[in-house]
């Protein structure tokens, strides 16, 4: 990091001492995440009904400052132990499992949990029944670690990240194209993406569909909405000649109107879709996948591939690419501009709606400001993709997914969507025009 | 329905603390986007510093609640900086996406648990009202008249944001008639025009980043005076409320902003009053009380959307002095 930063340095003292701080912050985070004793031994309990709680102690004495992590049904929170050893930890449903993790390397020195019938004594798998309470208890005693290689955990992050960044890969695209054809920064692509989402809810949860039936249902109507809103919405603006920031400002407006809107129809708590609580299968290393997360990887694979070969090999895709080149142009050359624009609405919503299922399962949940969250790593990649352009969104999914799951492996997983706007920030000084972007753009 | 309650209640809201907040927000934002055309996406966090560094610097480092606010207002003056000077050179949309970051990862940072003991995590800030209160020169009791009825605290809020607020008011209409304002709407409406009258564009739009993210930053004081700092006011929803209610009032104007906010938060609470006392008498059958209070935020949205397509100037704006030029 330091290399480049020093070259550019010469040029860009301003810019440089601004990475430096930013560095600066970044490494006092990871060093305050090591060494800060938050007496914080009740997270959340206020925020969410039920609670799992715990106690560990060590031949009787409690242990202060243990950390441990539950994780399941949308949260992921830290916890420490306080003086007496105790934590507890609000979660936001009952009936439902969640995996509270123990980071032996937070006991003290030459302790660490054991059980001999588990080959992972510190994570264990706590269901909250109908009460809504349940205690987890760990076996302390003097005897070996069961540690996660710093490797083994890279490699799990760095599939977790190309996963996360498929499938933003999938709404970005659309997102990129509108922009590159329309000139839009569309802020409702993340209630784009909800929808998706909350209409695979409607079919398989409220109608009783399978899921099967349930998601291409979903995907169909997220790719009637794009049109939709094109026709009844910004192509009027367009004739209108509205200007660009007033078009960004009334997709401002609509996501505010969607979003409360979801918010009005299936109210503020999460919900599962059919199949969110597989099992993990343990693959290699320390990685395991359920069969949901292989199949939706899949897709996410295949549908980026055939959507590339469309862009690349069809007329409408090669119109598409040209329009985004130079509008003007390509209308001039014969190229139906509004029926392009139509298709890169309608492809835009069904990928936004088929991010959204995907995103269901990976959060896991459905909630009616799921998409808000992903709308700022969408901008951020493509951003850093270059705006406008359908690969370099890809690219920049991708490196902002990497980013989001294998910076938790120094900072806080709470700050893990800050990290990818950070770097988004940075890379902005270097390189405006993003990754593939051409230097002209920026104007 | 009991109308003599819901009109005391928005009567009541014309010059409460939110009321005086968001109209310092939106003044502030009136000098980044409507007078010098700066996309700044990122209010809510000017505002969730200038709150944060006022209850931080009375609980962390002791200070008496004037000196904490100055530490508030400094505070987003640093982050004016840290922001304007990599992304001021870059084109409207990028600096709309750097700034909606920014934002959000200041508020990530507010909200983890690795800096509880400073920021509180989710839980925010309260407790810090010792010396602000015991500064207080009206004796205890209660004051006013019809719906305008406080005690001795709740004016005591109400006048310092009043005077904050006509403070910047006054200011932002000053430097607006002075050269400085005049060239900045120049760079509004032509930036390479007024480069080429050898004016330094970017210190220009520096000093309108950091002029408008104080007086944003005095907003968020102000919100933080009378209750407590909560992480979940500062979100992205914030920053779009600010831009409703300074598109509604007219976005390169003085007192825009201010009438932006009061109509705003007016009937934010005429609607919160009204819905939901229409579904318990029965009028809304297939609502509920909490669909009700959720339909305000629909109905922004479109008041959003409709402001922005039919009257982008605004109810007081002039519409030859558009900021959508770009």
């Amino acid at each position: 990091m330091t290399r480049p930063g020093a070259a550019v340095a010469t040029r860009m003292p301003r810019a440089f001492a601004l990475v430096v701080a930013f560095l600066a912050a970044l490494i006092a985070l990871s060093t305050l995440a090591g060494v800060g004793a938050a007496s914080a031994d009740e997270i959340d309990t206020d925020e969410y009904p039920y609670r799992i709680s715990g106690n560990v102690q060590l031949d009787g004495n409690p242990l202060a400052g243990v950390e441990l992590t539950v994780a399941g049904q949308g949260i992921d929170t830290d916890v420490k132990t306080d003086d007496k050893g105790q934590w507890a930890v609000g979660v936001p449903e009952r009936n439902a499992k969640y995996t509270v993790t123990l980071d032996e390397t937070s006991l003290p020195e030459g302790i660490a949990v054991v059980d001999e019938t588990d080959d992972t004594p510190n994570v264990k798998d706590a269901e909250v029944g109908p009460g809504g309470r349940v205690t987890v208890n760990f076996f302390i005693g003097e005897g070996t670690r069961n540690v996660t290689s710093f490797a083994d955990q890279f490699v799990e992050r760095v599939i977790n990240g190309l996963r996360f960044g498929l499938m933003l890969a999938l709404a970005a695209v659309g997102l990129s194209l509108v922009y590159g054809t329309t000139g839009l920064s569309n802020f409702a692509h993340g209630e784009m993406v909800t929808f998706g989402a909350v209409m695979t809810l409607v079919f398989s949860n409220f109608l009783h569909l399978p899921i099967y039936l349930a998601i291409p249902i979903a995907i169909v109507l997220s790719g009637g909405v794009g049109f939709l809103l094109d026709a009844g919405l910004w192509r009027p603006l367009r004739r209108r000649r509205t200007g660009i920031v007033q078009l960004m400002i009334v997709s401002i407006g609509l996501s505010l109107a969607a979003r409360y809107t979801f918010q009005y129809f299936i109210g503020g708590s999460t919900t599962q879709l059919p199949g969110a609580d597989a099992r993990p299968i343990p693959l290699f290393g320390s990685v395991s996948l359920s069969v949901i997360d292989l199949v939706s990887t899949g897709i996410s694979i295949l549908v980026i591939v055939a959507f590339a070969c469309w862009l690349l090999f069809t007329r409408i895709g090669k119109a598409t690419r040209a329009i985004s080149d130079n509008p003007s142009l390509a209308a001039a050359s014969g190229i139906d501009v509004d029926r392009v624009v139509r298709i890169v609405w309608i492809m835009a919503g069904a990928l936004a709606g088929l991010a959204g299922v995907l995103y269901a399962y990976y959060r896991p949940g459905i909630k009616w400001d799921m998409g808000a969250e992903f709308l700022l790593l969408l901008f951020a990649a493509v951003t850093l993709g270059g705006l406008g352009t359908a690969f370099g969104a890809l690219v920049g999914s991708i490196v902002i997914g990497l980013i989001v799951e294998v910076s938790t492996l120094w900072i806080p997983s709470d700050l893990k969507f800050a990290a990818p706007l950070v770097v988004l920030i940075i890379i902005l000084l270097f390189r405006p025009q993003g990754i593939l972007g051409r230097r002209e753009r920026v104007g | 329905m009991d109308w003599i309650q819901i009109l005391n209640n928005s009567a009541s809201s014309i010059i409460s603390p939110a009321t005086l907040a968001y109209a310092l927000a939106a003044l502030g934002l009136a000098v980044h986007f409507g007078y010098a055309g700066l996309l700044n996406m990122g209010i809510a966090g000017f505002m969730a510093l200038g709150a944060y560094g006022y209850a931080i610097g009375i609980l962390t480092f002791n200070l008496p609640w004037w000196a904490a606010a100055l530490l508030g207002l400094a505070a987003s003056a640093v982050f004016a900086l840290i922001l304007g000077i990599p992304t001021l050179r870059l084109r409207g949309d990028y600096l709309a996406i750097v700034t909606i970051a920014a934002a959000e990862v200041l508020r990530l940072l507010f909200l983890t648990t690795t800096f509880d003991e400073v920021t509180g995590s989710a839980d925010g800030l309260s407790g810090y009202h010792g010396s602000f209160r015991a500064s207080n020169p009206i004796p205890e009791g209660t004051y006013g008249f019809g719906p305008f009825m406080y005690n001795e605290i709740g004016w005591w809020v109400r006048i310092l944001g009043i005077i904050a607020l006509i403070l910047a008011a006054v200011t932002v209409w000053r430097l607006m008639s002075s050269p400085w304002g005049r060239v900045l709407k120049g760079i509004r409406e032509d930036e390479d025009a007024v480069r080429a009258l050898g004016k330094n564009v970017f210190s220009y739009k520096l000093t309108a980043l950091v002029v408008g993210g104080v007086i944003a930053a005095a907003g968020g004081i102000v919100y933080a005076l009378p209750s407590a700092v909560n992480p979940g006011v500062y979100v992205t929803s914030l920053t779009f409320f600010v831009y409703t209610a300074l598109l509604l009032g007219g976005a390169a104007t003085v007192f825009g902003p201010l009438v932006g906010s009061l109509i705003f938060w007016v009937l934010q609470t005429v609607l919160g009053n009204v819905l939901p006392a229409a579904v318990d008498a029965g009028l809304l059958p297939f609502m509920s009380n909490i669909q009700a209070q959720t339909l305000r935020f629909i109905l922004v949205g479109i008041a959003l959307m409709l402001i922005v397509i039919f009257r982008p100037q605004g109810i007081l704006g002039n519409k030859k002095e558009l900021t959508f030029v770009k």
